[in-house]
């Protein structure tokens, strides 16, 4: 009775399901062009280009000494200051998540200011402080230890921009954690360092992973903020965005595209590896974002 | 008022919280943290940036080409924003009221630009105009310069700010369903009256959140921007370039006054986007994730 009334179900491979709201071809037609436009064939040629230096090439380019000290320090300095931010992130969002405090709604909206505040700012603005005369940079100078103009000052920007990516990460998925768990763990004897150590960590993980690998993707990629207080002293401080930066004013555009195309095939690399962690984590735990 | 208090007290010995000693000093090192990253740099902007006076301050945002710079970075914007906010339109349409294969796939490519060092946004740009490729001496020949001028810098901004809006929109509209939309069709409505007059209506606080957040980007992309630009002084430089520009030159209070501008704008971004996540929390997808 009900197949009588029903539209005969379409046989085979159909690419898009019937639905009454019009729209649909002009929509994605226009989507897929400004997509191809404005990211793709750009990307595209990015490729090109060096698939056209062929394996040998490229191999060689890439492992010229400057470039691999660039990678280097772009990647040591993203892995600290991702660690670092994992820690302090982490206890960022559970104190704004768990408990309450005078100014709480206002140091959760200042977690987002790496996000609004443009780089170039953020980074004269850290150089100011970390200079050996600034606020900070004063109090270690007379240690013997220089931040601003040494890989110290590459951590301390990279640790700047990431620390959004690890709080906003954990804080909704601390927000789901049920509170029943907890009381269980508390009834059964547990106390509170092994219900958070064995409980609630555990449960965090797959987010604090993902804040991670986000707050080192970002670091890995940064710029702005960093080329100020880097000193960019090649093999030492010089990040391997900016080489692809100086490669370009010297004209050496194969130089520049082997480091984009390294870097590229790195963080999209990372980006799996964040969707494996996501997939996992909705497996295990029955959310993810 | 009794149960509340008792309640407060109670909590005060719950197992399921710490002692209230450990909880000030975890408060406390999370707070210290934040203004020592997050509030100390924003301080620091605005005072060199009035550290000759607020004479020297406002001679500097007068300068000649500060001015080209300021007024540079707001066309940018313009252009790139909207740009963007009409893909955003589209591309969440087509995804959030259609099923169709492959639409999981789109959806991360969308958020492609965000995984792309910004210095390598610029560099695509350079190797597809620069010198040695196909279209920039093609264009040049039409009197069409897009590498050091104005289209090449658009270009690159529309780039780092291409999923902003999109990635706003895709969730909340999933969230709503087709039922409006549906709705408005059956009872006589065109496509246009339905998208007009029901689903921006639906979704403006969500679309204003996202432009909120690719404006504040568009005007303060460096990486880039600097890439494509040229830095041709007084003409294709923007805000955050002419902040570099004078920076290396040691006129560092300059180079602040400018950039206390870009702060300005930043904390205005960041206290619209509170607001909208305060009042408007439920009509918002991704407050708390971007």
């Amino acid at each position: 009775m009900s197949a009588a009334v029903s539209p005969a179900p379409r046989r085979g491979w159909s690419f898009r399901r019937p639905s009454v709201i019009p729209g649909f071809g002009l929509t994605l037609g226009f989507t897929l062009t400004y997509f191809s436009l404005v990211i793709l064939i750009p990307l595209l040629a990015l490729a090109i280009r060096s698939a056209g230096l062929g394996p040998e090439g490229f191999w060689k380019a890439a492992t010229d000494p400057r470039v691999l000290g660039s990678l280097r320090v772009s990647f040591v300095t993203a892995l600290i200051a991702a660690g670092v931010n994992v820690v302090f992130g982490t206890l960022i969002a559970w104190v704004l998540v768990r408990y309450r405090f005078p100014g709480r709604r206002i140091f959760d909206a200042i977690i987002d200011l790496p996000f609004a505040l443009p780089t170039a700012v953020a980074g004269i603005a850290l150089t100011a402080i970390y200079a050996p005369n600034g606020t900070i940079g004063a109090l270690f100078a007379p240690l013997g230890w220089r931040i601003a103009y040494t890989p110290s000052g590459i951590v301390i920007a990279m640790i700047f921009i990431g620390l959004p990516f690890v709080v906003r990460t954990i804080q909704p998925i601390l927000e789901e954690v049920s509170h029943e768990v907890e009381e269980a763990s508390a009834t059964l004897g547990a106390s509170r360092f092994q219900t958070i150590t064995r409980i609630i960590l555990p449960s965090l993980t797959p987010a604090i992973l993902t804040g991670f690998a986000l707050a080192f993707a970002r670091g890995v990629g940064e710029y702005g903020s960093i080329i100020f207080i880097a000193g960019n002293i090649p093999f030492v401080s010089e990040i391997a965005p900016l080489l692809i930066y100086i490669r370009l004013q010297e004209f050496n555009y194969v130089g520049a595209t082997v480091i984009a195309t390294v870097m590229l095939l790195l963080s999209f690399a990372l980006l799996f590896i964040i969707n494996l962690i996501q997939a996992w984590s909705r497996r295990r735990y029955g959310y993810g974002n | 008022m009794a149960t509340k208090l008792r309640a407060r007290r109670h909590r005060r010995v719950s197992p399921t919280s710490e002692s209230r000693p450990v909880q000030w000093l975890l408060i406390g090192i999370a707070l210290a943290f934040m203004a020592v990253i997050l509030l100390l740099p924003l301080y620091a902007v605005f005072h060199e940036a009035l550290i000759k006076g607020i004479g020297a301050f406002f001679a500097a945002l007068g300068e000649k080409d500060a001015q080209a710079a300021i007024r540079l970075t707001l066309l940018v914007a313009a252009i790139a924003v909207p740009l963007n906010v009409v893909f955003g339109l589209a591309a969440s349409w087509a995804i959030a009221k259609f099923e169709f294969k492959g639409k999981a796939f789109l959806i991360t490519l969308i958020d492609l630009p965000f995984s792309v060092s910004p210095v390598i946004s610029g560099l695509v740009y350079v190797l597809l105009f620069g010198a040695g490729s196909f279209l920039g001496p093609w264009l040049k020949s039409y009197g069409i310069e897009v590498l050091f001028a104005l289209p090449g810098i658009v270009l690159a901004t529309i780039f780092v700010t291409f999923p902003f809006v999109a990635r706003e929109l895709i969730p909340l509209m999933q969230d709503q369903g087709t039922g409006d939309e549906e709705a408005a069709l059956s009872l006589g409505a065109n496509g246009w009256q339905t998208f007009w007059r029901v689903t921006l209506p639906n979704i403006k606080w969500g679309l204003l959140y996202g432009v909120l957040l690719c404006n504040a980007r568009a005007m303060g992309e460096f990486g880039a921007v600097a890439v494509v630009s040229g830095k041709i002084r007084g003409q294709t430089t923007t805000m955050p370039l002419q902040v570099e520009m004078l920076y290396n030159e040691y006129n560092a209070a300059a180079a602040f006054a400018l950039a206390s501008l870009l702060a300005l704008l930043a904390l205005v971004t960041l206290v619209l986007k509170t607001a909208l996540e305060w009042r408007f929390g439920d009509e918002i997808a991704a407050a708390a994730k971007h």
